[in-house]
């Protein structure tokens, strides 16, 4: 799905849409699949760093088909993928800089 | 004077300029719920213990909003390609359930958070109920911001539909973006919050 079919809505663009439609239907039972999965593995009691590691797998794949096709990030223009570019780069700082804090998860070491 | 390239194609970027305003706006959320998570790994991996959230607050509840959220993201979409075929009723019924099921998400959550409050779990009660108030509570504030845009476009905002219909579909498309960024989030927060 490109940005552009609003600016264009011909009878092609419809049967366009109906193939989209069907997509979205498939993304929605595998989202469904996927909650159950996400619920499921958190009744096995897996160590902590498995647990965590296996939640957000999951829950990045979820997210990687809303944005892929909800947000139809699948077919998007180049700006968007650059805006989103920067976005995962200073994201990922982000998230990385409790792993520059010591062990205890404090600045000072005591 | 008319805002530029709401319909229209700019040359250079391929976009409207609606569609690059949301994504610049989407980006600053990231960093906002980026940094809560942050506080979120730092204040965890800090504590001498942590308890699971399971322990705590109520998985099924989260489970059942979960899948509202997700449904919701569904009836979006269909509302966006309701208005591409050019079936304006359509629209109307599915944006109707997109708000709706937004509500459903705040009554839920309204239900657990008074629960908690009736037994004495407040933010300030400790480190894990802080984070999960502030976490859920402008997540939650989110759900109600997409919702009133949502609810503007079904009502007053559709008499654009007869006049322009092409913008008024990538405004409702714009819309959709931020409220399937709002159920993405969500989808980290329930296992991040709820199940470790």
């Amino acid at each position: 799905m490109t940005s552009d079919h609003a600016a264009d809505m011909t009878s092609d663009h419809a049967v366009d849409i109906d193939k989209h439609v069907r997509v979205y239907i498939t993304v929605f039972v595998a989202l469904m699949v996927l909650t159950v999965v996400t619920v499921a593995i958190s009744y096995l009691d897996l160590a902590v760093p498995l647990a965590v590691t296996v939640a957000l797998l999951v829950a990045t794949i979820k997210g990687a088909l809303v944005a892929g096709y909800f947000m139809h990030l699948v077919s998007e223009k180049k700006l968007i993928y650059a805006i989103l570019v920067v976005t995962v780069a200073f994201f990922v700082a982000l998230i990385a800089l409790p792993l520059l804090t010591t062990s205890n998860g404090y600045w000072i070491e005591e | 004077m008319d805002i530029p390239y709401t319909v229209e194609l700019r040359r250079d970027t391929g976009l409207n300029n609606g569609k690059i305003g949301i994504w610049l706006f989407l980006a600053s959320e990231v960093m906002l719920f980026g940094a809560l998570f942050a506080s979120y790994i730092l204040i965890r991996v800090g504590a001498p213990s942590w308890p699971r959230g399971d322990t705590i607050l109520d998985v099924p509840l989260a489970t059942l909003n979960t899948i509202v959220l997700i449904a919701s993201s569904v009836t979006m979409v269909m509302a966006w390609a309701s208005l591409m075929r050019r079936r304006f009723e359509t629209f109307r019924i599915y944006m109707g359930g997109t708000i709706l099921l937004g509500l459903v998400f705040l009554v839920v959550k309204y239900f657990e958070y008074t629960h908690h409050l009736a037994l004495g779990e407040f933010p300030r009660t400790n480190n894990f109920l802080a984070i999960y108030y502030t976490l859920t509570g402008l997540h939650g504030l989110h759900v109600f911001g997409g919702m009133a845009v949502n609810a503007y476009f079904w009502g007053p905002g559709a008499k654009l539909w007869k006049t322009n219909p092409v913008w008024f579909t990538n405004r409702v498309e714009h819309s959709g973006l931020f409220w399937h960024f709002v159920d993405l989030v969500w989808i980290f927060l329930f296992p991040t919050l709820y199940l470790l």
